[in-house]
């Protein structure tokens, strides 16, 4: 078989022309529920209330302005029929006009100031509201376990910071209106009749048209919107994924497959977005006919009844101006469901976030975990797992002494990390105890405890922002001196002089213009400012050049110098020179001593020992296995 | 194109010319150029236009017959009844007329408007994309990937509706102002200056406050986006904030972010109502002065209460409008940076494409050669390689090594032409990579690069990215090679898994893997790794080494590494340093030298013995 052949047998082949491959797409989205849910719930409206009260007087002002405003613009039609009316005939009464002028002015000013009340405390209040609750949300997510945490994406969580917060700002800042245009409805039909109840009837008689005709509208409506806002994130992003992997695109030469299937959701938003146009747009000519037909009825009827001498000729002026503002509340009343059902959906979804447990606080004795204490740490009988039926740490006991340096050592899966985890108590173990300084973990501050106890993860994250301040991070009491000899300790103060800001210099993206070994030298020298008694370190299994490597290992020693270390290591250096390796298999400490003590022994240590990998993450886990069987049966 | 639901793709076949249009039109001032670009589609443009025209002109009529409504149904007790009635029953049918004609025609424009709108912003949609896809690397390693895409947002939505919220504007403002005070002012000279007097401080209070609104926007946005980066940090990181006890702190910086924004959005809030109830008091003002004057005039006989009745619909129809016009000026404002920033990226020359004419590559021997190549960065001082010479055959391996900053993964890219030589010439079966197209090269090359993007899809669709139509026995071939077959079959759909941001997430290691799986799917005839497999361990290496040596016959392998255990089977072993080869021979050779290669060995196979922890070191 020639080389082509097997190309063509093993590649499927267009059956028409313009045809999509098989197995290609371009962006990933998630689709969002679309919200047809309760407008009213009586125990999220509690809640939001709750955020809502502390500018009730604020909220109470607005709605009184509101009432005037809406008064006013019911008055001002009204008053321009009465200078009508009263004397505005050839040779009429000038002192009557005059009256209507000041009534005329004082409704304006009214106007005037109850606009500007309502509308400044209407905005201020919801934009505190909005920042409350966001506030709220994030000082709670401070708090919760990280188990939580652990389970829950990061995008998620956000979307209910942004999205959920700001479709509630949207619902407080709409109600306050929506309750002047319900007065102002009411107002208009209470003025119309009053005016003159038959000519009132008949043109109150188009309302209801435009009411049956939005209820049959509004859901088809947000069915097209929503089609077309969905469409539009997809299309934004497939976008925002070819510019992020341009290099890897251009790399596989995909660029035409990815063209024509970004012409594809490009095409269809473009096909959504008019269907939203055409049923936006739909309303336009009702509205305005039903207002043509009801000026049409005020004309001829109201022309009928003058002529009968039944109605004043300012009255008809004041119908037609009272027309013209007709239909506008009953569109944004009808708006204003849509915007309460999403407010209900995402109050319930903010009130999901306020309400998870903090399961991990002080107790109200805690005491204060000072420096005098003797950074000794003591796991008692620990037993802990994520869930219970399946322990990840069983019974382990052992303790590491002041000034000690301790290398955990196991294949993955063997409780490390979760060991390291529990002296910070990030958890809280199901039965032992875990001391720090002879104290039990849950007997102190947690602050206190992250004052002593410093954690360098495997994953060095940064913060976006300068050099100084990430390494400072917490400690405000650390000077640039002491960050300059931290630094200069851990060996990364020549690579820093080397940026263009120096210590100054902004680290955009996380970190992300520093190679990983840079950003694990910073790590280290957080760690090393925040001087802490005991330190708490999962050394990085990626593999870093050289010599960065030689560099973190010299780091090393200087971090751990005069200080309790507990280290996961991966690495055989740091392995050998640890005072105690403490050897973890399936949850369970099977071996302990130093190097030479545990050589002789000939357990899972020795035997992993002499594969003689640089690193104990290079051994390929088949191998580990087969190790631990060969224990397992001697 | 759109697609049936049998899967059938109905061509639409103008995409590409889309793009084409895209890039006509370089030089002019981008509002002349979107404007243009607006009228490649004349009929939906001129029925918009169009129909403003017409949807304002008999916006104007409904007041003049109100007006004549109104003085009918005062003077129907002196004409006739009959004759009377008559005419208001007439005047009643064109008022309903007119009002049923102006909503249709308002439906006309707002549509016809918003259709052309979508038709430009699909169409500068590809164009957008299509320019992104072309770029060469030096262009994205320039710009940062945010700005990008709120470039083909922000910016391509301020280009995209600058026809409706601008152009459109600019006609039914002139007609319903202009067609509008010729009425008022031919009809009554001093009660039409007085109607029309809010007009002029209205224009210039919204105009001001919307651009002023813009400029805060702007600046609220970048204060909601740090305030975003405080939150996403936080969370991405809260392993560090709560081993760091930084709870306390890190509120202290959203509260700082927090405070800053809502101060901020507060003075947004003053800034707009100031104006809009300044522009509403104005307004008032106006039809106060005209109300008096005109009761004047009436009383006086100089005027007919109809008259009056209509000045004053007249205003209440131009009030909105007007309110407008600072909508309309803030639409040239942004539609002219936008414009700009976009049509500036449109015309962004592309420094790597098809040279005209040129042939595909075809690979006979499969012989990689580099001559005294020279490479430096755009803005670079210093030459980043400077006088690689080397000779690889099919079948052959190198293995390049040096510290990093050394040049080796640049080398890399030069191959599939990522970037262009500055000096020399790189040749497959002596064609010159940068005398062939594109597609071709790049079909040949496969360059595994050090951390590959996943794409959110099945893994099935990510191995298969470089050529979609595999089947899948290929696919699986590759992820056997590359010691993924396994690990994909425990997870839950297996293929059909979907990973990458919004899916299942992969280790490093898993991800370098499946990169070398997309790559062993394209059969290329020079494959590159580019320190491809740093987070795989060694026993997983060697295995995906062996497994891929038995099609490696056809191909030329470079494998750059800093772990000189990958390098150990390479036929030539290259040493850079500072962009030029300071070594080279084969493993053995090296050793034997005693030089830097001989050094670098033995810190990798020698860790130090002298490093000692805590308190036994004291």
């Amino acid at each position: 078989m020639s080389a082509i052949e097997q190309e063509d047998e093993d590649r499927e082949t267009a059956r028409f022309p313009g045809q999509r491959p098989p197995r290609a797409s371009v962006g990933s989205h998630r689709i969002e529920e679309e919200v047809f849910g309760k407008a009213y719930d009586p125990r999220t409206v509690r809640r939001i209330w709750a955020f809502v009260r502390p500018y009730r007087r604020k909220i109470y002002l607005s709605v009184a302005a509101v009432l005037v405003f809406t008064a006013t613009q019911l008055a001002i039609p009204l008053i321009i029929g009465r200078a009508i009316d009263s004397g505005m005939t050839q040779g009429g009464n000038t002192t009557n006009l005059l009256w209507a002028m000041g009534a005329f002015a004082l409704a304006v000013l009214l106007n005037y100031g109850a606009s500007y009340m309502q509308e400044t405390q209407v905005g201020q209040v919801a934009e505190h509201v909005l920042f409350d609750m966001r506030r709220a949300m994030f000082a709670q997510l401070q708090r919760v376990s990280l188990s939580f945490m652990d389970k829950t994406e990061v995008g998620r969580l956000m979307s209910r910071l942004q999205g959920d917060v700001n479709s509630m700002q949207e619902f407080l800042e709409t109600s306050v209106i929506s309750v002047g245009d319900m007065v102002l409805l009411i107002g208009i039909i209470v003025v119309l009749l009053s005016l003159d109840f038959r000519l009132g009837l008949l043109t109150l008689s188009t309302m209801p048209v435009l009411f049956v005709v939005r209820i049959f509208w509004l859901p088809r409506a947000k069915r097209a919107f929503w089609a077309a806002h969905e469409t539009n994130s997809i299309t934004a992003g497939a976008m925002a994924e070819g510019i992020n992997g341009v290099r890897t695109v251009q790399n596989l030469d995909r660029q035409k497959v990815n063209f024509d299937l970004f012409d594809d959701k490009a095409y269809s938003n473009l096909q959504t977005q008019l269907t939203g146009s055409r049923y936006a747009q739909v309303m336009v000519p009702i509205v305005d006919s039903l207002t043509g037909i009801a000026m049409a009825i005020v004309v001829v009827v109201g022309g009928s009844l003058v002529l009968n001498g039944g109605l004043e000729i300012g009255v008809i002026v004041a119908f037609l101006f009272y027309i013209q503002r007709f239909f506008d509340p009953i569109r944004s009343l009808t708006m204003q469901y849509s915007i309460m059902q999403r407010a209900m959906t995402s109050g319930r979804r903010i009130t999901e976030v306020l309400d998870v447990p903090a399961s991990i606080t002080d107790k109200p004795d805690a005491i204060t975990l000072t420096r005098e204490m003797d950074g000794s740490v003591e796991f008692r009988d620990v037993v802990f797992g994520y869930s219970d039926d399946r322990p990840v740490l069983k019974n382990v006991s052992f303790t590491v002494k002041p000034g000690e340096t301790v290398a955990l050592v196991g294949p993955t899966g063997s409780g490390k990390t979760s060991a390291m985890s529990l002296v910070h108590r990030f958890y809280e173990v199901q039965s032992g105890a875990v001391l720090v300084g002879g104290h039990d973990v849950r007997d102190v501050t947690q602050e206190s405890l992250g004052e002593q106890v410093a954690m360098v993860l495997q994953e060095p994250f940064l913060f976006t922002g300068t050099v100084f301040d990430n390494i400072r991070y917490n400690k405000a009491s650390a000077s640039l001196d002491d960050v300059i000899a931290a630094c200069q300790a851990v060996g990364a103060h020549d690579f820093i002089m080397r940026l263009p800001g120096g210590y100054d210099s902004v680290l955009e993206q996380r970190g992300s213009n520093l190679s990983l070994g840079q950003r694990q030298l910073l790590s280290f020298a957080r760690a090393l400012v925040a001087d802490a008694k005991i330190l708490v370190l999962d050394e990085a299994t990626a593999n870093i050049d050289s010599y960065t490597e030689r560099q973190i290992q010299k780091a090393l020693v200087t971090l751990l110098k005069g200080r309790t270390g507990m280290v996961i290591a991966h690495r055989l250096a740091t392995i050998r020179g640890a005072d105690r390796i403490i050897v973890l298999q399936n949850g369970e400490l099977i071996e302990s001593g130093n190097h030479e003590e545990l050589m002789p022994k000939g357990g899972l240590y020795a035997k992993l020992y002499n594969m003689n990998y640089a690193s104990f993450d290079d051994i390929p886990d088949e191998l580990v296995a087969k190790v631990n069987a060969r224990a397992a049966s001697t | 194109m759109t697609t049936d639901k049998a899967g059938r793709v109905h061509s639409r076949g103008d995409a590409q010319a889309h793009v084409a249009a895209a890039h006509a039109g370089k030089g002019q001032s981008p509002l002349l150029r979107i404007t243009l670009y607006s009228l490649r589609h004349p009929w939906r443009a001129a029925a918009a236009i169009g129909a403003t025209i017409i949807a304002s002109v008999l916006q104007l009529l409904i007041p003049r017959l109100l007006g004549r409504a109104v003085d009918q149904a005062q003077n129907i007790l002196s004409i006739g009844a009959q004759e009377a009635e008559q005419a208001l029953f007439w005047s009643a049918v064109t008022l309903l007329v007119v009002s049923v004609a102006r909503g249709f025609f308002t439906l006309c424009q707002n549509y016809f408007s918003e259709s052309v709108g979508h038709h430009v912003g699909y169409e500068l949609r590809l164009a957008f994309y299509d320019k992104v896809q072309r770029l060469p690397y030096a262009y994205h390693d320039r710009v940062h990937t945010g700005d990008l895409i709120t470039m083909g947002l922000l910016d391509l939505d301020g280009v995209r509706m600058f026809f409706a919220t601008g152009l459109v504007r600019v006609v039914l403002l002139s007609v319903l102002i202009g067609v509008g005070a010729y009425m008022l002012l031919t009809t009554d000279l001093l009660l039409g200056f007085l109607a029309l007097s809010f007009v002029p401080f209205v224009a210039w209070r919204s105009s001001v406050a919307q651009l002023t609104l813009r400029k805060t926007w702007l600046m609220l946005q970048d204060k909601l986006s740090a305030l975003t980066r405080v939150m996403e940090e936080n969370l991405g990181g809260i392993r560090v904030v709560r081993a760091f006890s930084g709870q306390k702190f890190e509120l202290g910086k959203f509260d700082h972010a927090s405070k800053e924004a809502l101060e901020l959005s507060h003075q947004r809030v003053l800034i707009r109502v100031r104006n809009t109830s300044a522009m509403t008091f104005s307004f008032f003002a106006a039809m106060g002065l005209v109300l008096w004057a005109g009761g004047n005039k009436v009383i006086a006989g100089e005027m007919s209460v109809g008259t009056l009745a209509s000045f004053l619909t007249f205003m209440t129809i131009l009030q909105m409008p007007v309110r407008q016009l600072g909508l309309m000026v803030n639409s040239f404002a942004r539609a002219s940076t936008c414009g700009n920033r976009l049509f500036a990226f449109i015309d962004e020359p592309l420094t790597i494409e098809d040279k005209p004419g040129v042939p595909d590559l075809k690979v006979s021997e499969g012989v990689l050669r580099f001559e005294d190549v020279q490479f430096t960065y755009p803005g670079a001082l210093y030459p980043t390689l400077d006088g690689i010479t080397f000779e690889a055959r099919a079948g052959q391996t190198i293995g390049i090594v040096g510290a990093p900053g050394s040049g080796k993964s640049t080398l890399a890219h030069l191959i599939p032409r990522f970037y262009d030589l500055t000096g020399g010439r790189i040749t497959i079966d002596g064609q010159d990579v940068s005398q062939v197209s594109l597609h071709s090269l790049r079909r040949a090359v496969a360059v595994v690069q050090q951390d590959s993007f996943l794409f959110t899809t099945t893994i099935e669709n990510n191995i298969a990215y470089g050529d979609p139509w595999s089947k899948e026995s290929r696919i699986e071939r590759a992820a056997e090679s590359a010691q993924l077959h396994n690990y994909i079959l425990g997870l839950p759909l297996q293929y059909g898994t979907v990973v990458g941001e919004r899916g299942v997430s992969l280790s490093g290691g898993q991800r370098q893997r499946l990169s070398i799986a997309r790559s062993l799917v394209l059969k290329p005839a020079v494959m590159v790794f580019d320190d491809s497999t740093a987070a795989i361990d060694a026993g997983t290496e060697h295995r995906i080494r062996s497994a891929i040596r038995r099609y490696a016959k056809d191909r030329v392998t470079l494998v750059i590494s800093h772990r000189l255990s990958s390098l150990l089977h390479a036929d030539i072993i290259l040493f850079l340093e500072d962009g030029k080869i300071v070594e080279r021979g084969s493993h053995e050779e090296l050793l034997a030298m005693g030089g830097r290669y001989r050094a670098l060995y033995d810190l990798q196979t020698r860790p130090d013995n002298d490093v000692h922890f805590g308190s036994a070191a004291e």
